[in-house]
């Protein structure tokens, strides 16, 4: 079995809003020094298959067909 | 003139928008549930808002790859006119049939308040029954109402007219690029908006400016054709 994780994070230049509220909270709290903050998400998938290959060009086709919007998210995969 | 409602779990709008088109059109819409894999022949298909599948993952992302998009694709691409109001933009925009991306609102605030609206494209399908730059009111509710597109598309919309309302100004509840309310393909049959049309179309909702949006996509006598 392949463990995978893929991370989908907002393109740069798109604003993320979101990021921008944890950036002030975490102000708010005392922590001195944090620059900009972006959000995103990360999804762990287990793959029945082994072959590792196979798993990274079937991850990518969920990453363009589901797991980000390529308009505005880039994302990133990692195979374990 | 014949039209269909698509309905997908999490969906809130979908009865709303049923009554509005049965009070205007005289006749019900027929409804395609989210696993038809075809549409019956009408004149215009409408996807309500709402909250489809939870907002989970990304608004309206499962409900985009769910079998009656591909159906509506289909027809989409045989002229058939296709409106998405708010989750039903959100669906449209997530399958790739219009532009861009609606992101959470900049003030992170769910808004729901009455905007105005400046219809910027009046020869289209569905806006031949308003004035070029009219301003109407209209009702909003989303918390994902964020207009995004890069500056390629969002120049290319802008250039070919693609942009058909707009936050009038002071108006903009949710931090759209250029105000952006609605815009439409470029073959102009499918349409996707965040406000509400069909929540505003009798007195007793307070006003009709909705009115017109539905009888000029359902080409009902009043409107020029």
């Amino acid at each position: 079995m392949i463990k995978a994780r893929v991370t989908v994070t907002l393109k740069n230049g798109v604003l993320d809003p979101q990021g921008k509220a944890i950036e002030g909270a975490l102000s708010t709290l005392g922590f001195e020094g944090v620059g900009h903050v972006r959000q995103g998400k990360v999804f762990d998938i287990e793959l029945e298959s082994s072959d590792r290959k196979q798993a990274g060009a079937d991850l990518k086709a969920m990453c363009e067909k589901l797991l980000a919007n390529t308009v505005i998210e880039d994302y990133q995969v990692e195979i374990g | 003139m014949k039209s269909a409602v698509i309905l997908l779990p999490g969906l809130n709008r979908d009865r709303d928008m049923i009554a509005a088109l049965t009070r205007i059109s005289g006749k019900p819409p027929v409804t395609v549930w989210q696993t038809d894999t075809e549409i019956p022949d009408v004149d215009l298909i409408v996807i309500p808002g709402g909250f489809s599948y939870g907002d989970y993952l990304r608004c309206g992302a499962i409900a985009a790859r769910m079998p009656v998009l591909g159906a509506v694709r289909e027809k989409a691409a045989e002229g058939v006119r296709v409106l998405g109001v708010c989750n039903g933009f959100q669906i449209l925009v997530e399958a790739g049939l219009l532009p861009g991306a609606l992101m959470r609102n900049a003030s992170l605030h769910f808004v729901c308040r009455e905007v105005r609206l400046e219809v910027v494209n009046a020869s289209t399908a569905f806006t031949r029954g308003y004035t070029q730059g009219q301003i109407i009111r209209s009702p909003v509710a989303h918390h994902d109402g964020n207009y995004f597109a890069d500056a390629e598309t969002l120049k290319r919309i802008e250039d070919n007219n693609q942009v058909v309302f707009r936050y009038a100004e002071g108006t903009n509840p949710n931090g759209s690029v250029n105000d952006i309310a609605g815009i439409i393909n470029e073959a102009g049959n499918v349409l996707g908006m965040m406000p509400h049309p069909e929540n505003l179309i009798e007195p007793a909702h307070g006003g009709t400016d909705g009115r017109a949006l539905f009888e000029s996509a359902l080409d009902l006598a009043g409107v020029a054709a």
